[in-house]
């Protein structure tokens, strides 16, 4: 989804794009739920992506990370390629166990329901991945975390359980985590979805921030005046396809498609 | 906080506390009790063997009940079911069976392999300790495990998808998420099964090992009395359960869990 300006000057060396999904599918048993979905994602690119319920957004996004394994299709990251073998009956199965590992750590999910390690304390959920995956020493990632925690709103709670945090607090401290391995791309899978009303608004603005700051995203998502506004590209999904994609201005004020017409007025 | 905090001077648990003296009181007074320094450094001893009992045989058995719950929990089938058997066969059988099963059953049987009767092994087989452990370590293991399935089982899988989704190997998931926040789930029940298998320390008496219920047996033969000793053997067993319960409410206040 490159914006006009990027195409000035075609002969030059392009960077790979962040995210590229070709031909996308994905079934659970008999139920195709992704019916072939290509979606490229230029650094800096937010893509958000929205739908209605069963639409396939979701997955889509955590087949991006291999949370769900695809049917048939093709991943690449920053130009590589996520190796996968045909696992016969089950679909496709990752080949290459340290190549996904290390490409998930340049992928950092935010998902609905949190999911913070419990048994740590927001400190600990920050500093987890880059000292024992990534292998940062531990005052290092520490320094780090602070400065994440800061921006987030949330350097008081540093020694807080998660238990002990409002939803809004909760996912702020999910951002942190994912901020904290420096990732390419960030995905944000449903963010504010089980959150109470008045928490969004904590949340979204901490979204906005980042997508201000230029970090390439791709976000799921139900907050459709949100989404115009932070997003530089809008995906719709319909049913397991791509019904519709373009600048948020477009999708949002000319809908070409008779489903997005329908879906943008139940939604607005 | 918790309970563990509340004020002693609650009106309630000052009448315990006197009533607590009082029986002291009276025991120390109209009881016999010129044994006990003759017999003290013995009693020492047999508390001393009671502990390591306890401490070996539950942490080997909990070391043995993490992959036997793990299986249950997550294995394929051939894991699965007979880690399952093993649960159900060691928790639907009396200890004391277990016990002399190993002792008299397998210990005799060694005694008629001459390739055991020359080996290094052999002056640990021929006593009685090595049974005692190893009957106690299955039980608790047994116990368990059954524990730690469900602890296993009970982990939310969103937090185990956010350790993969971060990069996490499955071993390093295993060991920074899955397994501390298992043991975490666990470690009430696991307070409460230690207590147990304190109390199930003393079987070990049937087999002639040394602990503190057999000297007190041994007190029971010397001097005729019935109650002193027994009442002395209960307040030992009350203040090493009291140390355990303290020390697991220790170890479950390290990390707090909402509405505990």
């Amino acid at each position: 989804m490159s914006s006009p300006q990027d195409g000035a000057d075609p002969g030059a060396r392009q960077s790979p794009p962040a995210v590229e999904v070709t031909d996308l599918h994905k079934a659970f048993g008999d139920l195709e739920v992704l019916k072939g979905i290509s979606l490229k994602a230029e650094t800096g690119d937010v893509v958000a992506i929205i739908g209605g319920s069963g639409s396939g957004k979701s997955t889509m996004l955590r087949c991006i990370n291999m949370l769900e394994l695809p049917t048939r299709g093709e991943i690449s990251i920053k130009g590589e390629t996520i190796e996968m073998k045909d696992g016969g009956r089950h679909g496709l199965q990752p080949s290459n166990a340290r190549q996904l590992r290390r490409i998930r750590t340049r992928l950092a999910m935010v998902f609905q329901s949190f999911n913070l390690w419990q048994h740590m304390t927001v400190m600990g959920n920050i500093i987890e991945a880059p000292v024992h995956v990534m292998g940062v020493p531990r005052d290092e990632a520490i320094a780090r975390a602070e400065k994440l925690l800061d921006r987030v709103g949330l350097y008081d709670k540093r020694d807080a359980y998660p238990a002990f945090l409002s939803g809004g607090q909760q996912q702020r401290a999910a951002i942190a985590r994912a901020l904290a391995v420096d990732p390419d791309v960030m995905l944000f899978d449903e963010p504010t979805s089980a959150l109470d009303p008045e928490l969004v608004g904590e949340v979204l603005a901490v979204i906005a921030d980042l997508a201000r700051e230029g970090r390439t995203m791709l976000l799921v998502t139900h907050e459709m005046k949100f989404a115009r506004e932070v997003a530089s590209h809008v995906v719709y999904l319909a049913d397991g396809v791509i019904e519709e994609q373009g600048p948020p201005e477009v999708v949002y004020s000319a809908p070409k498609s008779e489903r997005l017409q329908k879906f943008l007025a139940t939604v607005q | 906080m918790g309970p563990e905090t509340r004020s002693w001077r609650e009106p309630h648990r000052l009448v315990l506390i006197a009533i607590g003296i009082g029986i002291v009181v009276l025991a120390a007074t109209t009881m016999r009790w010129d044994w006990l320094p003759r017999y003290s450094g013995r009693l020492i001893d047999g508390v001393g063997t009671t502990l390591w009992l306890l401490a070996l045989t539950s942490v080997l058995g909990f070391l043995l009940a993490v992959p036997l719950g793990l299986a249950q929990a997550a294995g394929p089938w051939w894991l699965a079911a007979p880690a399952r058997a093993f649960c159900t066969v060691i928790r639907g059988t009396p200890l004391l069976l277990q016990l002399w099963l190993l002792y008299y059953g397998l210990g005799s049987l060694f005694a008629y392999w001459p390739e055991i009767r020359q080996s290094w092994a052999w002056p640990y087989l021929r006593q009685a300790w090595p049974y005692g452990v190893l009957a106690l370590t299955m039980s608790f293991a047994g116990y368990e495990g059954e524990v730690m399935r469900g602890a296993f089982a009970g982990v939310p899988r969103g937090e185990l998808e956010a350790a993969r989704a971060y990069g996490m190997s499955p071993w390093t998931a295993f060991r920074r998420v899955w397994l501390p926040r298992a043991i975490h789930r666990a470690l009430p029940t696991l307070a409460g099964e230690t207590v147990l298998q304190l109390k199930a320390t003393p079987l070990v008496a049937t087999i002639t090992v040394v602990d503190v219920y057999a000297i007190i047996s041994r007190v029971r033969q010397d001097t005729y009395l019935t109650y002193e000793p027994l009442l002395l053997l209960a307040l030992i067993y009350m203040i090493l359960t009291g140390i355990l319960v303290v020390a697991f409410r220790w170890l479950e206040a390290k990390v707090p869990v909402k509405g505990a």
